[in-house]
């Protein structure tokens, strides 16, 4: 890492009343890495997540991202200045047809003005165009099925799917940093894995990409980040490769307790 | 055979021109029905024709149909409008129901964008309503004002004084945001009631409607056949709701209407992603009274006067009563439920006393069998009979 990081975090805080979900982190994360935050349940990863797309204020600290302080900054702007990320339990629209909901999370590049959506029809169809071929390349990376079925209410499909939907809409406004808060769960081993290789096929298309990704099965974080963190009541425990953190004697501490 | 198969495809033109042409039929059939038991016997026909045509997915069809001959349909739409104001060119009483429905359907139709898109629940749509007939009250009487712009400024003021619920609106969600909406649905009317200039607990009356010299109240005479002065209104309604049915479609298909739908499903995901939920609320509450203060304007004008109790709380339930009822943001549902919710109590003179209870079953009804609706909202088309290449 000699180019500066892209997400720099220096003493980031958050509590909830007496309650330090996150202390004093520290964390760096380098352009186009993969970064795994791993932790035993309540130890702050999602915490983390909120605080960088300012879903929650940061008691203290920054988070310093291309030049901005994410902790300064509404959710909106943070979302403008190219972090998007997905949810643990999904948050699509489901009456919503798939097209509707990658669309929703391409709305920085969309054109909001009235006159534009009410009365220059022609303009908004070369407009709505544009994006429909955008959602079906993405989509196709994922599933040549779902790219085939784009009208259709998301809630006539299965978790996996939904998954894919959901990261389809964190990525089709090509941000620089995305973040995926425990992709695989609720799905099997086999389906977790078709989903991994599709994101590292997503990942060969946008080599500026960069990820953290929130994971409890170990092999996916094997698999396919390149360092990981380790969180444990809100502070950072452990860092480095999966092979040198898994041998920790902290981090073993933390998921099984003390001998 | 070959016939049958033409029926059943997707694209056929026959089930949403069949449904028009009944509609139309049955309307007619319905607005002559005098004795109470032939109107019961119509009732009962309708309902007993839906549940049959319902085991054949007929709705699916209709709806497939219009989505795609969009063009074709309203023009039947229109025709059919058109034909029952013929047939009952010259009677006051059906003329002045059908007006009133649509204008009506122009209040709905600005509640759904509210309810339906943005999901803002508004219980004061009759006191947004009752701004614009007050608007003609005064105006129309004292100034002289051109009625044109007495009706846009009718929508104009419903939209300002709507404006202050905005703040409060914003702060709170669900529940806590229909009880402001009642709460200024209940000081609308004890306002009016307590004031003088306003007219009191006794209303003031309206002059009726002048457009560039043309006299509503008048009644032409076409051809020698002498027309009900209402006919002039229903033509004003009719155009009225047909562009408040474009506006309220085109805002549904368009990143505006992809905006509120997300604002109204997922407010913390809308932040995720840059949707800004208060501008869109704030967008779709003031278009949506705009719309119900422009139908108040020329409602009052029509009827020749504005009263408190038009314009109660109890008003506003059925409006948000036919939108349920028609299917919540399907703007076709709501214009059949408000012809519905309108015309029955009407026409069924026992129930005028019951007519509230008559609504809350219907609602409760609606609720426990079709909660999506009679006619359920479809999955956004950007634009009918778009095909991806």
């Amino acid at each position: 890492m000699s180019a500066a990081p892209l997400l720099a975090c220096s003493g980031l805080t958050v509590r909830f009343g007496g309650l330090v979900a996150l202390d004093d982190l520290n964390l760096d994360v380098g352009r186009g890495e993969i970064l795994g935050l791993i932790g035993p349940n309540g130890s702050g990863k999602t915490t983390f997540f909120n605080v960088v797309t300012g879903i929650y204020r940061a008691y203290g600290g920054r988070a310093e991202f291309e030049g901005h302080d994410l902790t300064a900054m509404s959710a909106q702007e943070i979302y403008r200045a190219g972090v998007t990320r997905t949810f643990q339990r999904s948050r699509l629209c489901l009456p919503l047809s798939i097209f509707d909901n990658i669309v929703i999370g391409n709305h920085r590049r969309l054109n909001h003005g009235l006159v534009f959506n009410l009365f220059r029809r022609g303009a908004f169809r070369r407009e709505f165009e544009r994006n429909y071929a955008a959602a079906r390349e993405l989509v196709r990376v994922f599933s040549a099925r779902l790219a085939g079925r784009l009208f259709e209410p998301v809630a006539s499909f299965g978790i996996i799917d939904r998954r894919r939907i959901e990261i389809c809409r964190a990525l089709v406004s090509q941000p620089r940093l995305l973040l995926l808060d425990e992709p695989s769960a609720g799905m099997t081993h086999e389906e977790t894995r078709e989903l991994m290789d599709d994101l590292l096929i997503v990942r060969g298309h946008m080599p500026g990409l960069t990820l953290i990704i929130i994971e409890h099965e170990m092999n996916v974080i094997e698999r396919i980040t390149e360092r990981c963190a380790v969180l444990n009541y809100g502070r950072k425990i452990c860092e480095g490769a999966y092979a040198a953190v898994a041998a920790d004697r902290q981090v073993q501490e933390a998921y099984l307790g003390t001998a | 055979m070959i016939a049958i198969g033409d029926l059943v495809r997707p694209d056929a033109r026959f089930p949403g021109l069949a449904s028009v042409a009944a509609v139309t039929l049955y309307s007619i059939l319905f607005l002559h029905a005098e004795s109470q038991r032939e109107v019961m016997g119509l009732v009962l026909g309708a309902l007993v024709g839906l549940l049959s045509l319902a085991r054949f997915d007929w709705t699916q069809r209709v709806s497939s149909s219009f989505a795609h001959h969009p063009r074709l349909l309203h023009g039947a739409v229109l025709a059919s409008v058109i034909t029952v104001l013929a047939v009952f060119h010259d009677q006051h009483y059906p003329l002045l129901m059908l007006a009133t429905v649509l204008l009506y359907i122009v209040m709905c139709l600005g509640l759904n964008i509210q309810f339906g898109y943005a999901g803002v629940l508004n219980f004061a749509g009759a006191a947004f309503f009752g701004v614009g007939a007050y608007t003609s009250a005064v105006l129309a009487a004292k100034t002289g004002v051109p009625h044109l712009f007495i009706i846009v400024i009718g929508g104009g003021l419903a939209a300002l004084i709507g404006s202050l619920l905005i703040l409060p609106l914003l702060r709170t969600r669900g529940h806590y945001a229909a009880l402001i909406t009642i709460a200024f649905s209940l000081l609308f009317k004890t306002l009016i009631e307590v004031s003088d200039a306003l007219g009191g607990p006794q209303g003031l009356k309206v002059p009726g409607l002048n457009l560039f010299g043309w006299n509503l109240n008048q009644g032409l005479a076409v051809g020698g056949v002498e027309l009900s002065f209402y006919a002039n209104y229903v033509v004003l309604a009719l155009a009225m709701a047909a562009a408040a049915f474009v506006l309220t479609r085109r805002i549904e298909r368009s990143w505006i209407g992809l905006s509120l739908d997300a604002v109204s499903l997922d407010e913390t995901a809308c932040a995720t992603f840059g949707i800004s939920v208060a501008r869109w609320k704030i967008l779709a509450f003031t278009i949506g009274n705009f719309l119900a203060g422009m139908a108040g304007a020329v409602y009052s004008m029509m009827t020749g006067f504005a009263h408190p109790n038009n314009y109660t709380f109890g008003d506003s339930l059925i409006l948000v009563s036919i939108i349920i009822l028609g299917g919540i943001g399907n703007p076709w549902g709501l214009a059949v439920a408000a012809a519905i919710m309108l015309v029955l109590p009407e026409k069924l003179q026992f129930i005028q006393e019951y007519r509230f209870l008559l609504y809350a079953v219907l609602v409760i009804l609606i609720l426990l069998f079709r909660p999506m609706g009679l006619l359920p909202r479809q999955v956004r088309v950007y634009f009918p009979g778009w095909r991806p290449q």
